[in-house]
């Protein structure tokens, strides 16, 4: 069957187009993007203790931080969202049967994120607090 | 037949239906193939050690709080740690500047101006993994005056 141009161009098909699938699609690639530039600074904050006790523990001081404890938080929800939908994107490649339930595969991985990021915003969310009234 | 991107929009009743396919459409030169393939491997290994990692440095214990060089000194006079943490930077980089590629690739047209930031990417990736891995396997806790670990001579 003819395959649409725009499909063509854009090597997805049209799986990948609209809802859930191109929101997945979407957040996969930001929270990516968000990962990949905190790394480029997290490599260098880290490097810095090959320069000894002093530079390292005034870099890291940073971190002790409540709007950088929510930046943190941020990263956290990122990098596990990104992981989990990475698991759902390989399923759906090496998996044929998977295309057809790639709705419900979106939503089971909310669902797993979510259960997930509920104790994890219960600890750090505490901890941001507990920065807070300090 | 015309699909337009507002399909998802559409009521159920006259929305195309799709053909039953058997996967993604994977990239067709085999430059392209092995870079996708390289992200779902090391996709599946980041999974361990970047989400280990954060769930053990930002969430367990008192997460970030209890980090400082003391910290870093003791872990990393464990090889399982120093190999942990290069390897993950070397596959974190390589994932994170292949996906920022990919990402330029889609959104940046002029050839130019696409060679100029890749080549961009390729030099920060590449300076933070020498950066990376001349510390990872040069620290020494114990060269540092008042540093008291197990494992330095006294």
């Amino acid at each position: 069957m003819a395959t649409p141009a725009r499909a063509k161009r854009g090597g997805y098909g049209r799986l990948y187009r609209g809802r859930e699938g191109q929101w997945s699609w979407v957040a996969h690639r930001v929270t990516g993007v968000i990962i990949i530039l905190f790394l480029f600074a997290h490599v260098v904050d880290t490097a810095v203790v090959g320069w000894g006790p002093d530079a390292y523990n005034k870099v890291i001081s940073v971190y002790r931080n409540p709007v950088v404890g929510v930046l943190e938080y941020v990263l956290v929800a990122c990098v596990i969202f990104h992981a989990l939908n990475g698991v759902r994107i390989m399923l759906i490649d090496f998996w044929p049967r998977a295309s057809l339930w790639q709705r419900q595969l979106f939503y089971g991985t909310m669902a797993i994120f979510i259960a997930g990021m509920i104790p994890i915003t219960i600890i750090m969310g505490n901890r941001i607090v507990q920065e807070i009234v300090h | 037949m015309a699909v337009d991107a507002k399909a998802g929009a559409r009521p159920a009743a006259d929305r195309p239906v799709p053909p039953r396919r058997t996967s993604r459409e994977r990239p067709a030169t085999r430059g392209e193939f092995w870079w996708w393939m390289f992200m779902r491997i090391s996709g599946i290994v980041l999974l361990v050690l970047a989400v280990g990692h954060v769930l053990i440095m930002h969430v367990a214990g008192s997460g970030i709080d209890r980090v400082n060089f003391g910290f870093v000194a003791v872990r990393w006079s464990h090889p399982f740690w120093r190999t942990w943490d290069w390897l993950m930077l070397s596959l974190a980089l390589l994932h994170g500047v292949n996906g920022l590629r990919v990402i330029t690739l889609d959104y940046v047209r002029p050839p130019g101006v696409r060679t100029a930031i890749n080549a961009g990417w390729a030099i920060i990736g590449t300076t933070l993994f020498a950066l990376g891995t001349v510390v990872v396997f040069t620290f020494n806790a114990c060269a540092w005056p008042g540093v008291h670990i197990p494992g330095c001579p006294s």
